[in-house]
């Protein structure tokens, strides 16, 4: 028996904007009229770290998505896609962002990042739905790179039970006025994407 | 960050559990709140902070927890209502008075607020504090979820007045870093006038008095079982001759995984400790089986054996000890329904696994930003020092540089200097230099220093001094020279107060300055006794925050012949191309790789 409307796993890196992300989900669905509950990262993790928070639309218990009961994993990194890729449902869909964050295990040489294709593979095995979005260079056209989490919530709302003007009305008390119209534009550019 | 508490209009509200907590404080008319960064717990006070004047509230940032919970004290004494807010380690330092204040006794509601970290998310260990309440004597409430946390706290004030006792709140990372929708209600008026009233037998802990209290207290015990009977966060849902007990937020996962699983399971949920004796009895007399669901200790576990001995001796009682519940890192529901499952006989989840995550996938552990002071100085004291001295370290953001090899310990707060004269004492005659942060030095380094220029501790004492509280989110502390509120106050010179504990040398270089910072650290390592040297540099956080900005650095290919000297120093926007370095746009500009690199190829961007 299903205990949640929809279970949303939000992945990314530290310094991405994932929290303020499902901070404007949590508040578009308070509007919405569900009950809603969130597991965030804070602290460590957030120094340039792998980063995951829980969202859960229409659920009564705890913040944590069990693994395998995601509908949606959206992912601001693709190589944090498949970390994370445990988590999916096997009717669930995976949105992702193509553009490359490399960890200091990289950049030092430690360890080689895979290509996109060895990533996407096991992606597409394990979820019904693989959608890929550039959000990062979304983002710059729309007028600033740092949007990049809110294209990615344009591509979102096209696969949860939430209206663009709750999101919108969410985004835009949780962002600056200032940045609103670039937001707005980011966030369009996203759904149409999808 | 700055947490809005003022912007809850509706009265249901999207909210983190820890500004959930901070709401309750505000509502139950809480006059002072004290407490030390850390995670899970620092969005409580920094919550509250903004409010501090609306509302005549004092909300303060103490040196270390054992300060927190002593002005905490004496302001319930006076009959205020109070507050303490801290992490489950941060419990450890003020157990002294924790342990006898529930002799003592409050006036003004107080309660202490302890966050749990189960599966350490940023804490060395996975200590229980429902052990500490339980050690002392006193009630402890364990909230599910964020509303629960803000009913709690408001309750605890009630219920430490009422028995004149502390109250422990527990909530765990889980609760406190969750957010979701929480009704909230009115912001109180902060209470009567207080008035410190004197009462020896009372406040004074001399061994006569204690022993009189110690009674006092232990009278008190069925007072609390009397109190904690009927509260709502235990609840007991009678069915099948199978049950499940579960405590905090096991219990939401419990319901869950019943859900799921659609079996006809009785469940009791326990919310405070000690537990209902009334409601676990009715269930132990309706059940054959039962699991006990907790995380961290088997804390609830041993309280059910016993109560079952008596209503139930042949009951099948499982849980950690039995291995059914683990007793290391957290739960969630997929754990509690496979748990549930498997006594029960029905199928199991299987355990998904991505096989190429683990095969293909770099790890991203956390580390220092680009630009960070902490790699410079601790490149310097290697270069200083050498890769076979030894090197204690403490609790921080450099914490994460353990890839550095100038990490060698990380015990707890203020450990590094008293550990690395412990190994001097020992008869380690290698070099020893140790590292703490200003405001762990602060915390717990001072006496630890004292100590060292007492009994001549010939050591090394690095102070990386970033002017804040990096790792749990940049918070002020007495070097600062501003309060939680921003309100400008006495800044306390790292450098003044070594040099007033003892220390034989004590030098402040700037880590960005890499040649003298090697030359500081060869002339402390030369000195013969007690040597410390503070490396100050804004955190790069804080300076980017406060508007700072250098001119970004780049590789000269022409002169990069690809040796890697610069990539080995680890500095995220530092990346290697095929044969030579390229510098990416994380640069904050600090300049230490252009001096690391011997062949002039790392130029500042004109
Ligand atoms: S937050 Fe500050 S102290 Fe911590 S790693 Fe970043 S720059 Fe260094
Ligand atoms: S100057 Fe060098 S070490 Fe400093 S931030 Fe830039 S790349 Fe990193």
């Amino acid at each position: 028996m299903r205990t949640s409307v929809c279970d949303i796993v939000l992945v990314g890196v530290g310094g991405q904007g994932v929290i303020l992300l499902s901070n404007i989900i949590g508040k578009a669905a308070l509007k919405a009229g569900y009950p809603v509950r969130g597991a965030e990262t804070h602290g460590m993790a957030q120094r340039g770290g792998s980063v995951m928070n829980h969202i859960r639309l229409g659920c009564e218990y705890g913040p944590l998505v069990p693994a395998g009961g995601a509908d949606v994993l959206l992912a601001f990194e693709p190589a944090e896609a498949l970390r994370y890729a445990h988590y999916l449902s096997e009717d669930g869909i995976a949105v992702v962002n193509t553009y490359p964050v490399h960890p200091t295990t990289v950049t030092t040489g430690q360890f080689t990042y895979p290509s996109l294709e060895e990533i996407l593979r096991p992606l597409q095995r394990v979820c019904n739905k693989l959608k890929t979005i550039d959000a990062t260079k979304l983002a710059a056209d729309a007028g600033n790179p740092q949007a990049m989490n809110v294209v990615m919530l344009g591509a979102l709302s096209e696969y949860i039970p939430l209206r663009e003007e709750e999101l919108i009305e969410a985004l835009s008390v949780s962002v600056p006025a200032k940045f609103l119209e670039v937001n707005r534009r980011a966030f369009e550019l996203g759904r149409r994407e999808v | 960050m700055v947490y809005k508490l003022q912007k809850i209009i509706a009265m249901k509200e999207y909210l983190l559990g820890n500004v959930a907590i901070a709401r309750g404080i505000l509502e139950a008319g809480t006059r002072v709140v004290t407490g030390y960064p850390g995670t899970p717990a620092s969005e409580i006070v920094e919550a509250l902070a903004p409010f501090a004047r609306k509302y005549g509230i004092h909300v303060e940032w103490s040196v270390n927890e054992k300060a927190a919970l002593e002005v905490a004290i004496g302001s319930s004494w006076a009959g205020t209502r109070a507050v303490s807010v801290m992490k489950h380690v941060g419990l450890n330092v003020a157990a002294d008075p924790f342990m006898t204040l529930a002799y003592t006794g409050v006036r003004g509601g107080l309660v202490v607020s302890v966050s749990d970290d189960p599966f350490c998310h940023s804490s060395q260990n996975e200590q229980d504090s429902r052990r500490y309440a339980q050690f002392a004597g006193i009630p402890c409430l364990d909230p599910a979820d964020p509303q629960e946390a803000r009913d709690m706290i408001i309750y605890a004030f009630e219920l430490s007045e009422e028995l004149e006792l502390p109250v422990l709140l527990r909530p765990t990372t889980r609760v406190s870093h969750a957010s979701s929708d929480v009704e909230v209600g009115q912001i109180k008026g902060g209470g009567t006038n207080p008035e410190f009233t004197k009462d020896p037998a009372r406040w004074v802990m001399l061994p006569a008095h204690a022993r009189t209290r110690h009674t006092v207290l232990l009278e008190k015990q069925d007072a609390i079982k009397t109190a904690l009977a009927d509260v709502p966060w235990n609840r007991l849902v009678l069915r099948g001759n199978i049950g499940v007990i579960a405590s905090g937020i096991s219990g939401l996962y419990a319901e869950e995984a019943l859900k799921q699983l659609e079996a006809d399971i009785s469940i009791l949920r326990i919310g405070t400790f000690p537990p209902p004796d009334g409601l676990c009895s009715e269930l132990l007399e309706h059940v054959t089986k039962v699991m006990v669901i907790e995380e961290l200790e088997p804390v609830l576990e041993e309280y059910v054996e016993r109560l079952a001995r008596k209503h139930n001796p042949d009951l099948e009682l499982l849980g950690k000890r039995s291995g059914h519940i683990p007793r290391v890192g957290e739960l969630d529901t997929f754990q509690v329904r496979n748990a549930i499952a498997g006594m029960t006989a029905m199928p199991l989840l299987e355990v998904i696994s991505v096989k190429e995550a683990d095969e293909i996938l770099p790890p991203r552990p956390p580390s220092l930003c680009p630009g960070c002071s902490h790699r410079a100085t601790y490149y310097a004291m290697k270069k200083a020092f050498g890769k076979d001295a030894v090197f204690p370290s403490d609790i921080g953001c450099y914490t994460l540089a353990v890839r550095m090899g100038t990490i060698d310990t990380c015990l707890c707060m203020g450990a590094s200097i008293t550990l690395a004269s412990g190994i001097r004492f020992a008869g380690e005659e290698r070099d020893i230099c140790c590292s703490i942060g200003d405001s762990t030095f602060l915390h717990t380094g001072l006496p630890g220093l004292l100590n060292a220029a007492y009994n001549n501790a010939r050591i090394t004492v690095t102070v990386l001094d970033n002017s804040t509280t990096a790792m749990t989110g940049h918070q002020p502390h007495p070097g600062t020279g501003f309060t939680v509120t921003g309100a400008r106050t006495k800044a306390v010179s790292v450098e003044t107060v070594a040099n007033a504990l003892g220390a034989d040398f004590v030098v402040t270089v700037d880590p960005y300055d890499l040649n003298a910072t090697i030359e500081t650290f060869q002339r402390a390592k030369e000195c013969q006794g007690l040597s410390v040297v503070i490396a100050k540099q804004l955190c790069g956080i804080i300076a980017r925050k406060s508007g700072i900005r250098r001119r970004p650095f780049t590789v000269n290919k022409e002169n990069c012949t690809g040796c890697r000297k610069c990539v080995e120093f680890g500095c995220p926007a530092i990346e290697f191309d095929e044969d030579s370095a390229r510098i990416n746009a994380l640069c904050t500009g600090c300049g230490v790789c252009a001096q690391i690199c011997s062949n002039k190829a790392i130029e500042v961007v004109e």
